[in-house]
């Protein structure tokens, strides 16, 4: 029985120890600005938030800091950050953002990564009055939740804006004679795959489009090659894969064994990450995917070169939502400064009717949306550029046919 | 009726009073925290119920909690709140007795896979229906539900997990399910129909699960089954009773309310390393309170009754 105690007691003084390693926050500075958000650090979401958000908020707090902070009236008040693992789980994010509003009293927060966390914080975020500005969340509610939450921003589009992008751009392409009409498509089991491929359907079948091969496949799966083979021997001109990174590489390397080369080959998420090149190198080229980037605009290369020195490794950003993670951020530096004070209403309303000088460009926002996106993005001289929609400026002429796989 | 038992009503009673006026003083912070608290409550207290005297561990929490908030994912919008919370109690009860019927012939360690197994089939199940028949994943959930509604309603359904508990505890059920604990061969030649008294308690267990899932969902705005069907739950409310001591209906609430205020702690304190040290603790409790607090008070109080009285 006293053991028992006596091994629970060390126990504890172990935990202690554990816990007194990780650094606590240092104390607060008078007179900062405040700046909180719960980001998924473990759990499935962990991946997605290390590549495209956290980089983003760090560079930006970084950023802003090094210049003497954000400008209120006519002095620079530096940020202090507060920040929690949410470990991908809504409730942990819900719990979080309660704690960032009544307990650590922040004056902004910054959103979750991903579609569900930020539609599980979109309530209490409204209630609490803070802005909430959404650019890793791709959901076809876009409209009616900005309606709903008007504090809410929802920057990255609704996912049948991605899929009709692609089917105008095919439209485009057949009509020019680079392309037939017989079109083969997998997609994750999963809400990214379920939503663009339910959009891309009927848009397919509007445009007069054939589909010759139509499967889903669970999230996770290993073994891509049947899919591969199967979509291969339909000999289809255009081939579309509403994928998750994982099974994004997978394709790709199974379409490089077997030869498989359709005049387009479409992969999804992942398609625009550094990690897709890292793999691919000289093969990318003529890879479309999701995503794109206006990749010859100075603020662009401006901003990619400061991301690749404000990472650690010198990691790359993605070419779709990262930009659009920094320019939410810039948005709101720029909302505050010109409100001149924490005045979080005046703030939102800024938002919704101001004009914004960003990463990506000018953004106005209509309805709490931006009115344009890069929804088809295409590997070109081992860049991402954007090459839909065809009307945004600097979007890209696409490369059809795909050149053959090379050897690696 | 005694004066101490008086006295433990009166108490209880004014306990309950104060509890259903913290959302009048609480802010959103504490209020969050006292969802978790009784939400955590209720999950270890039902697992209890069953897995207390049968010795069964099940993992299964999850599946029935992901079906609640399902259920509510999908007829929230449609029903009247109650309906929906009916309809969700009585296909609980559905699933568990199907369950119950098929696996609670099997002993102890087979029980422990397939109740893991049965979470990822539901929630494999949800994914096909969706993927195949409605062709949307994601669910909205804008039902007119506020926090202080479903503080209230978990507080209920504690109240009514307990309550449940100890008539249970009281009745022939109970009294039949500890002999199954203890051997289950002579609880047969005592001519107890073992699997009848298992299934009854695993879909008593699995309602108060399905109804907690339910009442949570609302508070998520969107569901997707890696939201609802999170196996993280499964395991902290096991390591919950077990801190606290399954085999006494007031010891999975002993182990919940403390380490529901660990868990928060520590994501408050340390974010990076509280994934860490949980599992650490988890280790730790095994390690060291093999029967709970539970079983370490009983340990306590038998032995201070065994020892001799002091001599004045």
């Amino acid at each position: 029985m006293v053991s028992s105690v006596t091994r629970l007691a060390a126990g504890l003084a172990a935990i202690a120890g554990v816990a007194s390693l990780s650094a606590v926050e240092p104390v607060l500075a008078q007179s900062s600005v405040k700046i909180g958000y719960a980001l998924s650090r473990t759990g499935p979401n962990a991946g997605g938030a290390a590549v495209t958000t956290l980089p983003n908020y760090e560079m930006w707090v970084k950023e802003v800091n090094a210049a003497g902070g954000l400008k209120l009236g006519d002095k620079r008040v530096p940020i202090e950050v507060v920040q929690y693992d949410d470990r991908s789980s809504a409730e942990e994010a819900a719990k979080a953002l309660d704690r960032l509003i009544t307990q650590d009293k922040v004056d902004f927060i910054l959103p979750p990564w991903g579609t569900g966390l930020n539609l599980a914080v979109g309530p209490i975020l409204n209630k609490a009055g803070y802005p909430h500005l959404a650019s890793t969340a791709v959901t076809d509610r876009a409209p009616e939740l900005a309606k709903r939450w008007p504090n809410s921003f929802w920057l990255l589009g609704t996912s049948s804006g991605a899929s009709n992008t692609l089917v105008e751009l095919l439209v485009k392409l057949r009509g020019e004679g680079k392309i037939g009409d017989t079109v083969a498509m997998v997609s994750v089991a999963d809400g990214f795959g379920i939503d663009l491929s339910a959009a891309a359907r009927p848009a397919l079948t509007k445009a007069n489009f054939k589909l010759v091969y139509d499967k889903t496949y669970p999230v996770g799966t290993q073994d891509l090659s049947p899919l591969v083979n199967e979509a291969k021997a339909l000999n289809p001109d255009v081939f579309i894969a509403f994928s998750y990174p994982p099974d994004t590489l997978g394709i790709t390397e199974q379409a490089r064994i077997a030869g498989f080369n359709p005049k387009i080959f479409y992969t999804g998420v992942g398609t625009a990450f550094p990690l897709y090149k890292g793999k691919f190198g000289a093969n990318t080229e003529g890879v479309m995917g999701i995503g794109g980037w206006s990749g010859d605009s100075a603020a662009i290369k401006d901003y990619l070169v400061r991301h690749k020195a404000a990472s650690a490794n010198g990691a790359e950003p993605d070419r779709w939502a990262s930009a659009v993670t920094y320019a939410s951020l810039q948005m709101l530096q720029q909302a505050i400064e010109r409100v001149g004070k924490i005045d979080r209403e005046a703030v939102i309303k800024d938002l919704q009717s101001g004009t914004f000088d960003t990463v990506i460009g000018k953004v106005k926002l209509e309805n709490n949306l931006p009115t344009k996106h890069w929804w088809v993005g295409q590997w070109q001289g081992g860049d991402f550029y954007g090459v839909g929609p065809a009307s945004n400026e600097g979007a890209r002429t696409p490369i059809v046919p795909k050149p053959a796989w090379k050897a690696p | 009726m005694s004066p101490t038992h008086i006295a433990a009503v009166i108490a209880v009673g004014a306990g309950l009073v104060v509890l259903a006026l913290l959302p009048r003083y609480a802010d959103a912070y504490y209020l969050s925290l006292a969802i978790s608290l009784l939400q955590f409550t209720v999950l270890a207290t039902a697992w209890g119920l069953f897995s207390g005297p049968t010795r069964y561990v099940s993992l299964a929490t999850t599946a029935f909690f992901g079906v609640g908030a399902y259920i509510v994912a999908v007829l929230g919008e449609v029903l009247a709140w109650p309906l929906v919370l009916l309809i969700a109690a009585a296909i609980g009860a559905l699933m568990a007795v199907i369950v119950g019927i098929s696996t609670l012939r099997l002993s102890g360690l087979h029980f422990v896979i397939f109740t893991f197994g049965l979470a990822e089939l539901v929630r494999q199940l949800v994914i096909w229906y969706e993927v195949n028949k409605t062709r949307v994943l994601g669910r909205y959930v804008f039902v007119d539900i506020t926090q202080n509604d479903i503080f209230w309603q978990l507080l209920g359904l504690a109240v009514a997990v307990f309550a449940i508990g100890w008539l249970i505890a009281r009745s022939r059920l109970g009294f039949a399910l500890r002999i199954i604990g203890e051997d289950e061969t002579v609880a047969k030649h005592c001519g107890i129909n073992v699997t009848l008294a298992k299934v009854t308690l695993f879909a008593i267990s699995a309602v108060f699960i399905t109804l907690v899932g339910a009442i949570m969902a609302p508070r998520w705005t969107y569901i997707e089954p890696s939201i609802a069907f999170n196996p993280t739950i499964s395991f902290q409310v096991v390591i919950m009773a077990l801190l606290g001591g399954a085999h006494r209906l007031w010891g999975p609430a002993v182990g919940a309310i403390p380490l529901t205020l660990l868990f928060e702690f520590l994501s408050a304190r340390f974010p990076a390393t509280s994934t860490l040290i949980i599992g650490v603790v988890f280790l730790l409790i095994v390690y060291a309170l093999p029967t709970g607090v539970a079983g370490l008070w009983e340990r306590v109080s038998r032995r201070r009754a065994a020892a001799p009285p002091v001599q004045a």
